[in-house]
């Protein structure tokens, strides 16, 4: 703002003195010289040329120390990497429970007394139900028989005097429904005529969500306090470049730099850290997944799965390093409102 | 160009570095300020140079009071004023020409102006030919003088130069002090705060003296 409008002043005295002819031209030799003459345009160029020079001289800086340079990379890609990796996992997670969300089924237990008839009644009248899918019967011996195989209690039971287990109805409701629906579906079966008790063999998936909910609450709660960390050692990392250049700063301030001026490399600095830390993040994500995989497409294949673990992809770690970026610039923007203001010549 | 009217600086241990000072330097003025060591000449400089405020009394820079420069203005004023140190203060890991291009840099001029003005600079504290060099390469004087470039490479209507020749042999001083009669000879106003009172008082110039931050001389030319 001061910048332009100083631009703006002298452009009109140039103005004037063209005006006012050789006289006032010879006043102006003397300030003409100074280093008000240049116009907005040449301050806006040189402005772009500071930021260019900055960003670079920053850059070499954070280059030449190498060795610290890699360390705070590594703390940061770390620390950005930790709560990215484990969002990635539970939404893979997340994504393998939304398939086995659709094949819930209801199991309709009958009352002792109701004959086989009955329950075939039962299961015509059940299937024909707009909201069911399918409605399958296990009778009660069908029941034991499979009881008997899959148990290997076969001998136990055969000495039972008689079958201690009810018809059952097998009901698969329709794939659009939802858990609500599917629930009232279950309220309306345990209320058909016959019927002992209906079970919705959702729990274990509704546990699993649960679970998924309360690990990403407590993903988000160490996301907030790495970043926060992010920012902190950050900001550290640029107090320490302040201290170091605390000479050069005064001499600069000596001189007629302004503040945003000073504050220029430091900014950079921090972006370059930042930078470097989410590029740092992706690599490390990228290869724990990598890492994972193998492993993973074992397990899937046993259950029957060709589930595959998904990355955050090339958009993913596009998002990481440009949040590296950003949360390097606020600590270096935390640590130089702090830090600055106080070097002052003395 | 420079007016101190009745200026008092008491810091905030209680101690009185300047009381009840009034000096009009002129344009065009050389003027060189004496004293022994805490009379008050490095505080009468730091007014100037917005480094303090006074606690009572008016400065005025080019007829501006300089109570009215907010501190967001400090640097642009800064910027009007040329300053050499004792110390040199020069940037150890940047080049001569990068140092003495600092003030352009930092006003916003443009690249191939920025170079046309650090060599005439050079050129003219005799140093061209080292443009490259690292400033702990140099001499004592020859870092002096690059400090000196660096002080006039904006073109400030006022030079303020603290003890320039506080570290350096009679032959190096004069010589540096010829540099700086050349400056104002083109119309620079420059100020010298100096103890040197053999090497000042052969130059012929206006001396203010200051014994325990009051004037006792050369209050007016």
């Amino acid at each position: 703002m001061g910048r332009r409008g100083r631009g703006r002043g002298t452009a009109e005295r140039g103005a004037a003195v063209r005006r006012a002819g050789p006289r006032a031209a010879q006043g102006r030799r003397r300030e003409g010289a100074s280093l008000s003459r240049t116009g907005w345009r040449d301050r806006y160029r040189a402005w772009l040329h500071h930021h260019r020079l900055s960003a670079a001289d920053s850059l070499a800086r954070v280059l030449d120390n190498a060795t610290a340079s890699v360390l705070t990379w590594l703390v940061l890609g770390i620390a950005l990497a930790l709560p990215v990796g484990l969002n990635s996992l539970l939404h893979n997670v997340g994504q393998l429970s939304a398939k086995w969300d659709t094949r819930a089924q209801i199991s309709l237990f009958l009352q002792d007394g109701v004959a086989i008839e009955q329950a075939r009644q039962l299961q015509s009248s059940v299937a024909q139900r707009a909201d069911v899918a399918q409605a399958v019967l296990v009778s009660r011996e069908q029941a034991l028989e499979e009881f008997g195989a899959l148990s290997g209690f076969a001998d136990v039971l055969d000495s039972l005097e008689q079958n201690p287990l009810p018809h059952l109805l097998l009901v698969s409701p329709l794939e659009s429904l939802d858990a609500d629906a599917i629930a009232a579906l279950r309220d309306a079966l345990q209320a058909a005529p016959g019927a002992a008790r209906a079970v919705l063999d959702m729990q274990w998936l509704q546990r699993l969500n649960a679970l998924l909910a309360l690990a990403r609450r407590l993903l988000l709660t160490l996301g907030v306090v790495l970043v926060v960390g992010v920012v902190l050692i950050l900001g550290n990392t640029i107090r320490l470049a302040i201290e170091n250049r605390r000479d050069e700063i005064v001499i600069v301030k000596l001189v007629g730099g302004s503040d945003a001026f000073v504050r220029r490399p430091f900014l950079y600095t921090g972006l370059w850290f930042g930078v470097g830390g989410g590029l740092c993040a992706a690599l490390l994500v990228g290869l724990a997944l990598w890492f994972l995989q193998a492993p993973m497409a074992s397990l899937a294949a046993l259950y029957d799965s060709d589930f595959q673990l998904r990355g955050p992809g090339v958009m993913g770690a596009l998002n990481l390093v440009v949040l590296g970026g950003l949360l390097g610039l606020a600590g270096a923007w935390l640590a130089v409102a702090r830090h600055l203001a106080n070097i002052e010549p003395r | 160009m420079i007016t101190f009217e009745r200026v008092s600086k008491r810091y905030d241990e209680g101690h009185d570095a300047l009381r009840d000072v009034s000096v009009t330097i002129g344009r065009d003025e050389l003027v060189f300020l004496t004293g022994h060591s805490g009379a008050g000449k490095s505080t009468l400089l730091r007014l100037i140079m917005l480094m303090d405020r006074p606690t009572r009394g008016r400065v005025l820079v080019d007829g501006r009071d300089l109570a009215s420069v907010k501190p967001r203005g400090v640097p642009r004023h800064r910027r009007g004023i040329g300053v050499v140190f004792q110390n040199h203060r020069l940037l150890d890991d940047r080049t001569v020409y990068d140092n003495v291009a600092l003030p352009l840099v930092i006003a916003g001029c443009e690249h191939r102006e920025v170079g046309r003005r650090v060599r005439a600079a050079l050129d003219k504290v005799g140093l061209l030919d080292r443009e490259r060099a690292m400033p702990v390469t140099l001499s004592g004087g020859e870092q002096q003088r690059v400090g000196i470039a660096r002080a006039v490479v904006g073109k400030p209507q006022v030079l303020l130069a603290d003890e320039p020749t506080g570290n350096l042999d009679p032959a190096l001083s004069a010589e540096i002090m010829q540099l700086f009669e050349e400056f104002n000879q083109v119309g620079v106003t420059v100020l010298i705060a100096s103890h040197d009172l053999v090497l000042i008082s052969r130059l012929h110039h206006r001396i203010i003296t200051l014994r325990n931050g009051r004037l006792v001389g050369g209050s007016s030319s």
